[in-house]
């Protein structure tokens, strides 16, 4: 793999977007989207509904294929085909409507896809015991107490849920953490304990790329910000160069803004 | 992170107290899927041996078991196909289509059975994998897709049959060579003390727990689990999905191959139009045992119930003196009690 033989330096990103474009049939969901995430940084997204972020990190994520551009994983071009490849060159990504299978319990959703199993002597048989505990403490670091790892994930509020889901990441052992709005669902409380726990990813050194709508939530975990607008890149800076109240005014679509605030003056 | 989580740790509240662990206890016993079916079983035992007294004897049970095995090995697979989302309406004529190419392969080409036997081993696998890559592929669901090849493989049985026969029913295989092997594989008894049990019951038997360890001790079964449940969700985290559905198809197959085997063994020749209608049996009896027809919930076991709850019903009511035709009503009652209980079950498990 590339990684072993080049030498990574803190500068050189581990995934790296350049001019990609994207289209279903006749709508263009993307078009000439570049963007960088290094080791230990928060590349946030923002943008309106419908402006292309979802689909920007599917194609980071395997799930759907760029037309144009490249996409580059540690200076590499590649083209993912399945989530498995990406999950492979450890990209892992929570959704924002593919998390958790509702019915399965809490353990076998911490450990869909990556199953730890007994050694050959047990048959391979899956190795319960472990990863019941295992999906327990991991939980439990995230201050999320939950006695029953039997219980159905759905029983869970959407907080816990994305909780369980950024926590597998992390614990199967993901360089690059892609986030899909994990805060859109969230109270206040529950949205800073996401929050903690982005940030807690990337003080563990993972590239981190999240997705939002809220800036005040970006500005307050962010390195840089990329603002899509339309399949368009509108923004893209780092957080020295950029105030909150100017990251929020953009996303709002900048002097639109002063105007309705002026319309809705009483 | 180190320090981050740490700081979790910290402030993460003490572990539940054993209270609220056994509490779920309960609960949890409560959610297994065959739970309402196993209820069932126990009621209509005991109904019908108070009822019918021929039903105590145990040659009786012998003759129950024997029934229920003949849905319930078939039940097996079509419950974990079930868990996996999909159905297969050609199951039924799946099982036709394997003896009869056993049958007629061998017999017409004069060789010895056991070619026919795994020359339709590997037709029956065959049909089970292109179902599920006709599923995977087209994105039909599955219930029309087999209810295609169900509807050509009743045409082709029969049209095959007459063709190469004449008659409505393969040859008689029973003097040809190799016969008494295989007969003794799927089709003897074993005697237990005064009563001789069919060797079907200890083959479902095999195949319930294989697949239960399958389903609950394995890799596979929890991706079984995963692609009924949300098979998107499960895609996304590196699940093989196809593959998944395919492989439940294709053991769809292999165990219509091996219920054809009993049926050709057992009767030495085969009806080129029976089989039609199984199906049914086969999804009622995984449904009656707690299997969702949405997919992602259910268990092998609870298809056993289900196939029990068959075999009871259909040989109680003779033992019972009534008229057959009262069969039907039963089970019809059974599939709706089942169905309430599921959603309840699953309403409980969505529940926040
Ligand atoms: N599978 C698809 N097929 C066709 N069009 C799609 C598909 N997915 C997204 N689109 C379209 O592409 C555009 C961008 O969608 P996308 O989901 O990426 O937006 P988003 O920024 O994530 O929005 P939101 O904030 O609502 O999640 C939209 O116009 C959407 O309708
Ligand atoms: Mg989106």
């Amino acid at each position: 793999m590339a990684v072993e033989t080049k030498p990574v330096t803190a500068k050189e990103p581990l995934v790296e977007m350049r001019d990609v474009g994207k289209r279903y049939g006749n709508i263009r969901a993307l078009s000439g989207i570049s963007l960088r995430v290094r080791a230990g940084e928060i590349t946030c997204v923002l943008g309106d509904n419908g402006a292309g972020k979802s689909t920007l990190i599917k194609i980071i994520s395997g799930l759907h294929q760029h037309d144009e551009g490249e996409l580059l994983v540690d200076g590499e071009d590649v083209r993912f085909t399945s989530p498995r490849d990406a999950l492979n060159r450890g990209i892992a990504t929570v959704y924002q409507d593919l998390a958790v299978v509702a019915l399965m319990p809490i353990w076998r959703n911490f450990f869909l896809g990556s199953e730890v199993r007994q050694p050959i002597s047990r048959a391979r048989l899956l190795n319960t015991g472990f990863m019941k505990t295992t999906s327990r403490s991991e939980l439990l670091k995230m201050g999320i107490d939950l006695p029953d790892m039997d219980q159905p994930i759905g029983t869970l509020s959407g907080g816990q849920r994305q909780c369980v889901a950024i926590a597998r990441a992390i614990y199967l052992g993901a360089r690059v953490l892609i986030l899909d709005e994990p805060t859109a669902a969230l109270g206040v409380k529950q949205s800073g304990v996401v929050l903690k726990y982005v940030a807690a990813a990337r003080d563990a050194g993972l590239g981190v790329i999240l997705i939002t709508h809220n800036p005040h939530h970006a500005y307050m975990v962010g390195d840089h910000f990329v603002l899509l607008s339309r399949g368009e890149g509108k923004l893209d800076c780092k957080r020295a160069e950029i105030t909150l109240d100017e990251l929020t005014r953009q996303m709002a679509g900048g002097d639109e803004l002063s105007a309705l605030a002026h319309e809705l003056e009483r | 992170m180190g320090q981050t989580v740490d700081a979790g740790v910290a402030t993460a509240p003490a572990p539940a107290p054993p209270r609220v662990t056994q509490r779920s206890l309960g609960r949890r016993l409560m959610m297994r899927p065959e739970i309402g079916s196993l209820v069932g079983v126990i009621l209509i035992y005991i109904f019908f041996f108070v009822v019918a007294s021929p039903f105590r004897s145990t040659a009786s049970l012998a003759t129950i078991l024997y029934a229920s095995s003949t849905i319930g090995m078939m039940a097996v697979p079509v419950a974990l196909l079930m868990i996996g989302g999909e159905f297969d309406l050609s199951a039924g004529v799946a099982v036709t289509t394997s003896a009869l190419v056993a049958a007629l392969f061998s017999y017409n080409l004069n060789l010895n059975i056991w070619i026919g036997v795994l020359v339709a081993l590997v037709v029956a696998v065959g049909i089970g994998f292109i179902n599920g890559y006709l599923v995977v592929r087209t994105r039909i669901p599955s219930f029309l897709v087999t209810l295609g090849t169900f509807l050509m493989l009743q045409g082709l049985n029969l049209a095959v049959t007459k063709g190469v026969t004449g008659a409505v029913a393969s040859q008689d295989v029973s003097q040809m060579t190799g016969f008494s092997s295989a007969a003794t594989i799927f089709a003897s008894s074993v005697p237990i003390g005064p009563v001789s049990v069919r060797i079907t019951v200890f083959w479902w038997i095999l195949f319930i727990a294989i697949s239960t360890v399958l389903l609950l001790k394995t890799r596979v079964g929890n991706w079984v689990f995963s692609v009924g449940g949300d098979a998107n969700s499960a895609r996304a985290v590196g699940v093989p999905v196809n593959k998944t559905k395919i492989g439940l198809f294709m053991v769809v197959g292999l165990m219509a191959w091996f219920v054809g085997m009993h049926i050709l063994f057992s009767f030495n020749t085969v009806q080129s139009g029976q089989g039609v209608g199984n199906e049914f049996l086969y999804i009622i009896a995984a449904v009656i045992g707690g299997c969702l027809l949405t997919g992602g919930f259910g268990s092998t076991i609870g298809s056993a119930m289900g196939a029990l709850i068959f075999g009871m019903t259909t040989e109680g009511i003779i033992y019972a003196g009534w008229n057959p035709d009262w069969f039907k009503f039963f089970l019809g009652i059974m599939l709706l009690l089942a169905t309430v209980l599921n959603a309840y079950v699953r309403q409980l498990a969505s529940r926040r």
